[in-house]
C-alpha cells in the first residue's frame, strides 16, 4: 500500500513539475521569439547611412539621425534634473531622517508618484509646463516632464545602494569626529557610488523609451533641422516608432525604418541592462574585498 | 566650527527641499489634473456661443446632449420621443436660412439674419433651431431652451464618446472605462497562469543554472519600450488574430490583451518568484522532512506563504496595463464603442488622451473632458496602488 501511494505521488510531482517547465519554457520562447522577430528584421535595416542621415521621402529612406540625436537631448535633459534631485533625495531620505511623519510622507509620495501612469505625466507635463509656464513644446519641457517620471526610479535605486553600505562604517566616521556631511560625502558616497550609478544607467534605459510623457511636450513628426535651443522641438526614437506605423502616409514602404528605430530602442535597453549588470558585478566585487 | 555648523544646516535644508519635489509633483499633478477636470462639469456640450431654440407653444422644457445627437442624427423625428407634443421634428441650421427667406431678406451683411430667424421659428411649430447667439433676436418670440450641464452622469452613464459632434458633444466615459477593464483583465487572465508556472519554476523547480538565465532575459524584456511592443504586436498579433478568428480586421480587445499580457508577464513573474523565495527556508525544510514531496512543499507550503505577495504582482500587473498608452494604442483598433465580444475594437481611457489630446482646443470642452478622464485613471490607478502596498506591507509584519 505504502509503495504505491509514494509512487502517485511522484507520479504527480512529475506530471505538475512538467507541466511548469514546460510552461515557463513557452514564455521564455515567446520572449525569445520577439527579441528574435525584431533584431532578424531590423538587422537589415540598420547600416552607417540609417544611424548617420535625415529621413527622406516621407520617412521611406534615409535615415533616424535627428531622432538619435532628440533622444540623446531628452535623455540628457531628464537625467540633468532626476539624477542631482533624486540622489539628494535618497541621500536625505536614507541618511538624515529617523523613522518617522517626514519619512513617512517623503517614501509613500515617491511610491505614489512611480505608480502614475505615463500618460497623466504627459498631461501633466503639457499643462503645466507647455501651458502654464509657457515653454511651448520643446526640449525643456519634454526633458522636466521625464525627469520627473524617472525621479522614483533614481530615489529607489540610490536608496538600495546607500542601504548597503554597513553602518559601521558610518559610525567609524562619525567617532572620529566627523560630521554628518563629512561622513555621507566622503564615506558613505563613495562606496556607494557605483550602485547610484548603476541607477543612472537603468533609468536612461526607461527614460529613452517612453512615449506618453513626449507626445504633447516635444515630440515632432519631422523637422528638417537639428534643435538650436532648449525651447526647440525635437524628435525621438519611440515616437517615430509610433507615427511611422500607425499615422504616417506610406506605412508600408517605411516599414524597414520602422523595424530599424525598433531595433535602435532595444539596443539602447540591452545596453543599459548589460553596462548596470557588469557595473554591479564588478563593484561588487571591489567592496568586498576592501 | 560655527562656520561647520551653518554649512551642514544649508546642506541638510538643499537636501529637504530635494526630497520634497515629488511630494510637490504628485500635488501639482493633482492640482492640474482636477481643476480642468472638474471645470469640465458646468459647461455645456452644446458649442459656447450657439442656441437651442423651439416654437413658443412647444411644450419641451429642455433636451439632453444625447436627445440633441439622436435628433441630429435624425434617429428621433417626432417631439413625442423626447416627451413633447405628436409633431414631427423639423432641423433647422443657421446654413438652411437660405431655404426659406431670399438674399434681399437676410441682407447683404446679415443684417436682417436675426430676424429672418425669429420668425422662422414663431412660424413653425414643430421646428427646433440651431444658431449662433449673435442671430438671436432682442424681441425673440420662440423659447430658448436652457443647455444642459455636464454632470456626473453624462460622463459616467453616457453611452458615446464622440467629444467632436456637432451640434451637442458626446462625452460619455463608459465606453472607454470597459474597454480599458477588458483590455486589462484580459491580458492578466492571460499573463497570470503563464506567470505564477514560470515564477514557480523559476523559484523551487529549476537547476539555478536555468534560473541564472532566465532571470535576467526576463528583467532585460521588461525594459523593452512599451512602443515597441506595440510596433511587435501589430506586425505579429494583430494578423495572427484576425487570421485565427476570420476578422474583418484584426485590431481588436484580444489583440490588446494578448499584447499586455505578454508586457504584464515580467512584473508578475519577478514580483512572485520573490515573494515565493523569501518562503524561510526551514518551513520548506521541515514540510520535507515530514514526507511531503517536493510538489506538496510548494502547493501547500510556498505558495500559500507567498501567497500575497502573489496578489500584489498580480494586482501591479493589472494596474500597470490598465495605465498602459502605447501599445495598447497602436492595436485595440481605438473604436469608442462599448464593446461586446472581445473580438472587436475598443478603445481604452489612456489611448483616449494620447489620440485626441494633440487635437483638442485648449480650455475647450474635449480639452476638459480629457483631462477629466485623466482623473479617472488616476484614481483607478491611485487605488491600485494603495492596495498592493496594503497587501504587501501586511505580508511583512507576518514574517517578522
Amino acid at each position: 500500500m505504502g509503495s504505491t501511494i509514494a509512487s502517485r505521488k511522484r507520479r504527480n510531482e512529475q506530471i505538475a513539475f512538467w507541466l511548469f517547465r514546460i510552461l515557463s519554457f513557452g514564455v521564455v520562447a515567446i520572449l525569445f521569439y520577439i527579441l528574435y522577430f525584431l533584431v532578424s528584421n531590423g538587422i537589415k535595416a540598420i547600416s552607417w547611412e540609417f544611424i548617420t542621415q535625415m529621413p527622406e521621402d516621407g520617412m521611406t529612406k534615409g535615415g533616424i539621425y535627428p531622432a538619435i540625436i532628440g533622444t540623446l537631448y531628452l535623455v540628457a535633459g531628464s537625467m540633468l534634473f532626476a539624477f542631482p534631485i533624486g540622489v539628494a533625495s535618497a541621500i536625505y531620505i536614507n541618511e538624515y531622517t529617523k523613522d518617522g511623519i517626514v519619512k513617512k510622507v517623503i517614501k509613500q509620495m515617491t511610491n505614489n508618484l512611480a505608480g502614475i501612469p505615463s500618460i497623466i505625466f504627459g498631461l501633466f507635463g503639457m499643462a503645466l509646463f507647455v501651458n502654464q509656464l509657457k515653454f511651448g513644446d520643446s526640449i525643456l519641457a519634454g526633458s522636466l516632464t521625464l525627469g520627473l517620471l524617472a525621479l522614483p526610479v533614481v530615489i529607489r535605486t540610490t536608496e538600495e545602494a546607500l542601504k548597503a553600505v554597513p553602518d559601521t562604517f558610518r559610525q567609524a566616521s562619525l567617532g572620529l569626529g566627523a560630521s554628518k556631511w563629512q561622513t555621507t560625502s566622503k564615506v558613505v558616497i563613495p562606496i556607494a557610488f557605483p550602485n547610484i550609478i548603476t541607477g543612472l544607467i537603468l533609468s536612461i534605459g526607461r527614460v529613452s523609451g517612453e512615449t506618453a510623457p513626449i507626445l504633447f511636450t516635444v515630440a515632432a513628426y519631422f523637422l528638417p533641422k537639428l534643435p538650436h535651443s532648449i525651447f526647440d522641438q525635437v524628435m525621438a526614437l519611440p515616437y517615430h516608432l509610433y507615427v511611422i506605423t500607425t499615422s504616417g502616409t506610406n506605412v508600408a514602404e517605411s516599414r524597414p525604418m520602422a523595424y530599424g528605430t525598433a531595433l535602435v530602442l532595444i539596443v539602447i535597453v540591452l545596453i543599459a541592462n548589460l553596462l548596470a549588470n557588469a557595473l554591479r558585478k564588478y563593484f561588487g566585487k571591489k567592496v568586498k574585498m576592501n | 566650527m560655527k562656520a561647520r555648523k551653518i554649512k551642514e544646516k544649508i546642506i541638510e535644508s538643499i537636501l529637504l527641499v530635494s526630497s520634497s519635489i515629488t511630494s510637490i509633483t504628485v500635488l501639482l499633478i493633482v492640482v492640474f489634473l482636477f481643476s480642468q477636470g472638474i471645470s469640465l462639469f458646468g459647461d455645456s456640450t452644446v458649442e459656447k456661443g450657439s442656441v437651442m431654440a423651439v416654437n413658443k407653444n412647444n411644450t419641451i422644457k429642455e433636451l439632453t446632449g444625447s436627445q440633441i445627437k439622436e435628433i441630429f442624427d435624425q434617429n428621433i423625428v417626432y417631439w413625442n420621443e423626447v416627451g413633447g407634443k405628436k409633431d414631427t421634428i423639423i432641423l433647422f441650421r443657421i446654413d438652411d436660412i437660405g431655404n426659406y427667406y431670399s438674399d434681399e431678406e437676410i441682407g447683404e451683411n446679415f443684417e436682417g439674419l436675426s430676424e429672418c430667424v425669429n420668425r422662422l421659428v414663431d412660424s413653425i411649430p414643430g421646428i427646433l433651431a440651431y444658431f449662433p447667439e449673435k442671430y438671436l433676436s432682442k424681441n425673440f418670440k420662440g423659447k430658448v431652451l436652457p443647455l444642459e450641464k455636464v454632470s456626473m452622469k453624462t460622463l459616467f452613464k453616457g453611452k458615446e464618446w464622440f467629444p467632436s459632434a456637432q451640434p451637442a458633444a458626446q462625452i460619455g466615459a463608459m465606453p472607454l472605462i470597459l474597454g480599458t477593464l477588458w483590455v486589462s483583465l484580459g491580458a492578466i487572465l492571460l499573463a497570470l497562469p503563464l506567470g505564477l508556472a514560470t515564477a514557480v519554476y523559476m523559484s523551487d523547480i529549476a537547476h539555478s543554472r536555468v534560473r541564472r538565465v532566465m532571470k535576467p532575459l526576463i528583467e532585460l524584456l521588461a525594459g523593452i519600450p512599451s512602443v515597441v511592443y506595440g510596433f511587435f504586436g501589430l506586425i505579429v498579433i494583430v494578423p495572427l488574430v484576425q487570421q485565427l478568428f476570420h476578422l474583418p480586421v484584426g485590431e481588436t480587445a484580444l489583440s490588446g490583451s494578448i499584447v499586455l499580457g505578454i508586457m504584464a508577464l515580467p512584473t508578475i513573474i519577478t514580483v512572485s518568484e520573490d515573494a515565493m523565495r523569501n518562503t524561510p527556508r526551514a518551513m520548506k525544510e521541515a514540510s520535507l522532512a515530514l514526507g511531503a514531496t517536493k510538489w506538496q512543499t510548494i502547493y501547500r507550503v510556498v505558495i500559500p506563504y507567498s501567497a500575497s505577495g502573489i496578489t500584489a504582482g498580480a494586482i501591479l500587473g493589472i494596474g500597470r496595463a490598465i495605465g498602459e498608452t502605447m501599445a495598447v494604442l497602436m492595436v485595440t483598433g481605438n473604436a469608442a464603442v462599448i464593446p461586446h465580444t472581445i473580438l472587436e475594437p475598443v478603445r481604452t481611457i489612456p489611448a483616449t488622451i494620447a489620440a485626441e489630446l494633440g487635437e483638442a482646443a485648449q480650455g475647450g470642452l474635449h480639452f476638459k473632458a480629457l483631462f477629466a478622464l485623466g482623473c479617472i485613471l488616476f484614481i483607478i490607478t491611485l487605488i491600485i496602488n494603495l492596495l498592493v502596498e496594503s497587501i504587501s506591507s501586511r505580508n511583512k509584519h507576518k514574517s517578522h
